[in-house]
């Protein structure tokens, strides 16, 4: 069981105090909070070991080198890849799945080739795959949502595979319906198909055990900002025979083996991918926040965030004129609760919540298509948990709530 | 700012907002949005000797942005185009009574900017309006 009261106690954020009040963080989706274990691990490299990684004959750079690369085990770890040679960092999701799109991607993909993906992906697993397909004259295909149960229409995922697609990207979970997609078995009919499967982790990873060794996905993407570590660092993970065959996008420093006048050759794996000095506090933390995260334990938080978002939607059934927008099924659904009230746009019910001292998300999400097209809104409203909300934060959104209706002549 | 912003005036001009919809045959027309919140505003305006004779607009948003639109159409309607030209964020500080904050200022002024933008293409034709900061 999660303790949420001796969570909060980690998050100093948590007890900041803004016109009286405190912050009550259900914006986590965007990006979490920091527990003080990392905020430490960060400060800590700064005031007693910063210098720069790898060459560095001296103490403090082996120390460095030392830590920057234990994150790594820790990430590989942590999603049951096998050594770290396989994580390669990025500055995070989007950077990761960018670069699988123009490195992976330009090799492999040719013209009247198939990309599929979903219209529940954020952009950052939209727009690279509609760059490349019109770099190289591919066909772009979207596997379509299914309204009635905010999950992937089974029969347009057939059709879709249909066309032998080179790639299937598609999110673990989704950012806006919280809707969590069997990802072992779309990759398994994916890879029947032909096809290499990319899976965007940065809603999953940071909430729940995710075995990519058991999914099977050739490349995963995800955020260390999400799962309670610093920004500006995230992973590509990917199989070493993928990765050796894969060329550096960016070159420079440290990702090379030799230089010569009019050549190169590259270093090994994953150096190859990480030209110039790396973020390394942002490693460094990263590996605090997977720390906290082990020692808290995933499942505990997943059970957590499970009860949560079932206290928050019998807390506001039968609200009218709310309307929440996901699946109902909690086994398959994180901790976000996307939602629109009658006549109120989501950028006020934001501004509301906000004179609540309540963080949320209004907006498209980044995810146009999806809301846009899918849903047919001009934006929602969301509400996203992590291991650090309780039931009293859900308590203060739902009086939020009212108080939109109350000043909208709602219901 | 709390929630003074919506005060019932902003809520009623919301709900029932002035000058909402299409103009005929207008002599300008502009379309701005606010890529963040996805608001979508168009403004029409019929102008004779330089004075805006009738201005309306249309679009998409929340009660912030189509509630100063409502009010700065009101406001606009009859001035000429060098007062609306001169017009800024304290015009609309004025019509609402409040600083929206950083946060809705887009919102605030989006209908402001549009209706900038008629005054300015109206007269300028020959100038690129992407180069002009309104």
């Amino acid at each position: 069981m999660l303790e949420v009261n001796k969570v909060r106690k980690d998050f100093p954020i948590l007890d900041v105090m803004y016109d009286g009040k405190r912050i009550t963080y259900l914006d986590s989706a965007a990006t979490s909070q920091k527990p003080v274990q990392v905020i430490d691990r960060v400060s800590e490299y700064y005031r007693n070991y910063n210098s720069n990684i790898h060459r560095g004959i001296y103490k403090i750079s082996e120390k460095a080198t030392e830590e920057y690369i234990s994150s790594k085990e820790k990430a590989a770890k942590l999603i049951n890849s096998g050594s770290y040679s396989e994580i390669v960092y990025t500055k995070n999701a989007t950077d990761a799945i960018n670069l699988v799109a123009a490195s992976w991607g330009n090799k492999n993909i040719g013209k009247g080739d198939h990309i599929l993906i979903t219209e529940m992906e954020h952009h950052s697993n939209i727009v690279p795959w509609q760059m490349l397909a019109e770099r190289k004259g591919a066909v772009l295909d979207y596997v379509s949502v299914d309204k009635s149960t905010y999950t992937l229409d089974e029969q347009s995922l057939e059709m879709g595979l249909e066309n032998n697609p080179k790639i299937f990207a598609f999110t673990h979970t989704s950012n806006v319906l919280g809707t969590i997609n069997d990802a072992k078995r779309l990759t398994k009919m994916a890879h029947k198909a032909g096809a290499a499967v990319l899976l965007d982790g940065a809603q999953s990873v940071p909430h729940m055990k995710v075995d990519v060794n058991e999914i099977g996905a050739d490349f995963i993407a995800f955020s260390s900002h999400k799962m309670l570590g610093p920004a500006g660092i995230g992973v590509l993970r990917a199989g070493r025979d993928v990765l050796e065959k894969m060329d550096p996008l960016i070159t420079g420093g440290d990702m090379i083996l030799s230089v010569e006048k009019h050549k190169s050759t590259w270093n090994s794996l994953p150096w190859k991918f990480e030209a110039g000095t790396p973020n390394v506090e942002g490693g460094i933390g990263f590996g605090a926040a997977i720390d906290y995260l082990n020692m808290i334990g995933l499942d505990d938080i997943r059970r957590h965030e499970i009860e949560l978002t079932k206290y928050a939607i019998e807390s506001l059934e039968g609200e009218k004129g709310l309307h929440i927008y996901g699946p109902d099924r909690l086994d398959i659904k994180g901790g976000i609760v996307s939602f629109s009230i009658d006549r109120a746009h989501p950028h006020d019910i934001a501004t509301i919540f906000d004179s609540f001292g309540i963080a949320i998300r209004a907006g498209h999400h980044c995810a146009m298509p999806l809301v846009k097209s899918v849903l047919e809104l001009p934006a929602v409203a969301r509400m996203s948990f992590y291991l650090y909300n309780d039931e009293e934060e859900v308590d203060q959104a739902v009086q939020a709530i009212k108080k939109v209706k109350e000043i909208f002549h709602v219901g | 700012m709390a929630l003074d912003i919506y005060a019932e005036e902003m809520i009623s001009h919301y709900e029932h907002p002035h000058n909402k919809g299409k103009l005929e045959k207008p002599d300008i027309m502009l379309h701005e949005n606010n890529p963040v919140c996805g608001d979508e505003m168009t403004v029409y305006c019929r102008i004779e000797n330089g004075i805006l004779k009738e201005v309306s607009f249309d679009g998409e948003g929340c009660a912030i942005s189509v509630g100063t639109a409502s009010m700065l159409t009101d406001f606009a309607k009859g001035k000429s185009l060098e007062e609306i030209e001169r017009m800024d964020f304290n015009t609309i500080k004025e019509l609402i009574g409040i600083d929206p904050g950083p946060a809705r200022v887009k919102c605030a002024t989006l209908a402001l900017k549009t209706l900038k933008g008629c005054a300015f293409l109206y007269q300028h034709k020959d100038i690129d309006i992407a180069t002009k900061e309104l």
